[in-house]
């Protein structure tokens, strides 16, 4: 007994020490990453990676506006890092820590140098657009054979709605994604700060609500993967995983992906140092390893998104290169939009339109 | 000495859990907010000193509780978490006392497995739970799957993503909370009451209202404060089996929190949450005390 619990104690302490070595703390998308690259991580560093996951910039944003989150790399978006930015939540860069920092892509350096002035906090980890995922079949069934399912029509037309309704249609809950693609549909500017053309927005919104089965960030991959629901407006490449998580699972469900004809938002996810990084340099570590050609095509190989690495591209496979849903030809993505941030009182105004439109009140 | 340090035990406990958490919450609820880590000013900078602290307090003020007044959403959240808490708490009491009388009712062998059953669940975790009640009610899930299956329905149900899933969730939830409490106060009732109801010409039933309803009220009114009071501020339920039309506080905290990054209306919203349980549950124990003392 008394050995045993010496041994106990003995174990206890050294898997303490085990803690004190080295750690670094990721906080990431769900369904984001290669989960092999975590442990190769791991093996070729020997500093132990803990990953954790988020599915709102929201629920990111309101751990580091509080401080002392403990993590060492986080991954908001664009409008959400420019803010936090602001508010002094990330430190710069040390780029020479950065081996493989000659990788990264300078046309998707170009775009997010608007939300990160020289791209002197952040690297582009992924990016890509918003768009119509939807089971093939079901929409068929609904709406016939000439269904828009490439129009934003498809989610924002009450009449197409009221038809889809039955087979289920999710949308993000996300004000700063639905709205201006609400605005986009009635042909405003989908980046308005004005209040008065944010408001447009809330009678598109409203007229389609009631067909809404839900608002979620990430419930949709499996709702559309399992055929629970035929519609979701939502991320590239979750949908494109849905769609493979359906044929894996040979459920007959067919699953495609739609950039809106009448244009898409493109979003990037950056990775950044939170500025109370408890471990800086494994940090630095981890970003490099990301940056490393290979690693980052595993990674987006594995999840369907394009990367902001150049050098990423001869090892990423055809299926995903090949895709114009996931790299979209340059003229499709002359018709993509980025959107800012928005102030205070804007986003008072989003939020309170978005609850209004979620609950009727 | 001795007796004032026990004394101040229990106080010292409500002004370190609840007092100063409070202050903390009421002093943000009166700050405004801010583009900066954390997100409100002003902070509280005590080597300011007095000068500093004079200058703190003159920086707050009531505007977010005046926010809160002028848009109804946030009384109809209230008012609807208040509701679905009601509602919750009558049906858990409902289904409730049946299975803690059944318990205090069976033979004493017994007791300890049933006691056991009630608190199995427990041992796993609670979002797992609620996850599993997802997969139990959607619309290829197995309570559909099954009664396809049976003939009884023609096409799925729409159970999950709407209120009556809420109200399964939550009832599945609390029912130990409600359970725990009456079943103590029947196990300990005197079955000689019973008899002597018995004797004195009551029925069983007239005996059940006579004796034992009244004498399991504490462990009624226990279950009820244990059920509704967490009800109102759920978050979690909700969120996971309830739609987008399913209002409560808890969600409109989270938007005012996490999308508005408003701290300081999130924590007025928190304050006035606070204040619509802890009057009504003074009001009541006031009213016991004096009924008590009309007693005695």
């Amino acid at each position: 007994m008394k050995l045993s619990l010496t041994t106990t104690i003995a174990a206890l302490l050294a898997s303490t020490l085990m803690a004190a070595s080295e750690e670094v703390r990721v906080y990431n998308w769900s369904d984001y990453i290669d989960e092999a690259l975590l442990t190769k991580f791991q093996d070729e560093t020997g500093i132990k990676l803990i990953y954790d996951v988020f599915d709102s910039n929201e629920v990111l944003e309101t751990k580091m506006l509080a401080g002392s989150s403990g993590y060492d790399v986080v991954v908001p978006s664009g409008a959400f890092l420019s803010r936090q930015i602001q508010a002094g939540a990330f430190q710069k860069l040390d780029k020479s820590k950065l081996s493989n920092i000659g990788n990264t892509w300078d046309d998707i350096e170009a775009r997010t140098d608007v939300y990160d002035p020289g791209n002197l906090y952040s690297i582009n980890y992924m990016w890509g657009t918003t768009g119509i995922g939807y089971n093939v079949g079901k929409v068929k069934e609904a709406l016939g054979d000439n269904a828009p399912a490439d129009s934003l029509a498809l989610v924002f037309d009450p009449a197409n709605m009221a038809k889809l309704k039955d087979c289920g249609v999710y949308f993000l809950d996300a004000p700063t994604e639905m709205i201006p693609a609400a605005l986009k549909y009635i042909g405003e500017d989908p980046d308005s700060k004005d209040i008065d053309v944010i408001k447009k927005a809330e009678a598109v919104l409203t007229s389609v609500a009631p067909y809404v089965q839900k608002y979620h960030s990430s419930e949709y991959i499996n709702a559309l993967a399992n055929g629970d629901i035929c519609v979701a407006f939502g991320w590239s490449g979750d949908v494109l995983q849905a769609r493979d998580r359906a044929a894996e699972a040979e459920n007959g469900v067919e699953v495609e992906y739609a950039i809106p004809s009448e244009g898409a938002l493109m979003w990037f996810d950056q990775m950044a140092i939170p500025a109370d990084a408890p471990n800086p340099d494994g940090a630095h570590k981890f970003i490099n390893f990301i940056l490393d050609a290979q690693n980052m095509a595993a990674a987006s190989n594995y999840v369907y998104y394009a990367n902001g690495n150049k050098a990423s591209e001869p090892y990423l496979e055809e299926d995903v290169i090949g895709d114009p849903a996931i790299y979209p030809p340059a003229e499709t993505v002359s018709n993509l939009y980025v959107t800012t941030a928005y102030g205070p009182k804007a986003q008072r105004v989003v939020t309170r339109m978005w609850t209004k439109v979620k609950t009727g009140q | 000495m001795r007796r004032a340090f026990i004394i101040s035990i229990p106080y010292l406990w409500l002004i370190a859990l609840f007092l100063i958490p409070f202050g903390i919450v009421f002093k943000l609820a009166l700050s405004d907010m801010a583009i900066s880590i954390p997100p409100y000013t002003p902070t509280l900078d005590i080597s300011g000193g007095w000068a500093g602290f004079k200058d703190f307090l003159s920086q707050l003020d009531m505007e977010n509780f005046i926010w809160l007044k002028e848009d109804n959403l946030y009384w109809k959240a209230y008012l609807s978490s208040v509701q679905i808490a009601f509602v919750s708490t009558l049906l858990t009491l409902l289904i409730g006392f049946p299975m803690a009388y059944g318990m205090a009712q069976a033979p004493k062998e017994w007791q300890a497995t049933l006691m056991m059953l009630i608190i199995l669940p427990f041992w796993t975790s609670f979002l797992i739970r609620i996850y599993a009640w997802m997969g139990i009610l959607s619309n290829e899930g197995f309570l559909n799957q099954f009664l396809l299956w049976t003939g009884i329905i023609g096409a799925p149900l729409q159970i999950i993503n709407t209120n009556l899933a809420v109200y399964i969730g939550i009832i599945y939830t609390y029912l130990p909370f409600m359970v725990l409490p009456i079943y103590a106060t029947l196990e300990k009732l005197d079955p000689s009451y019973l008899e002597a109801a018995e004797d004195l010409g009551c029925s069983r039933t007239q005996a059940f209202w006579a004796v034992t309803a009244p004498l399991s009220k504490p462990g009624v009114v226990a279950g009820c404060f244990l059920v509704f009071i967490p009800v109102v501020g759920e978050f979690v339920i909700p969120s996971l089996l309830g739609g987008s039309r399913t209002l409560m506080i808890g969600k409109v905290l989270w938007d005012e929190f996490f999308s508005n990054r408003d701290w300081p209306v999130a924590s007025a919203v928190a304050v006035i949450l606070l204040l619509i349980l802890v009057i009504p549950i003074i009001l009541f124990q006031k009213q016991q005390e004096r009924a008590q003392e009309a007693e005695t």
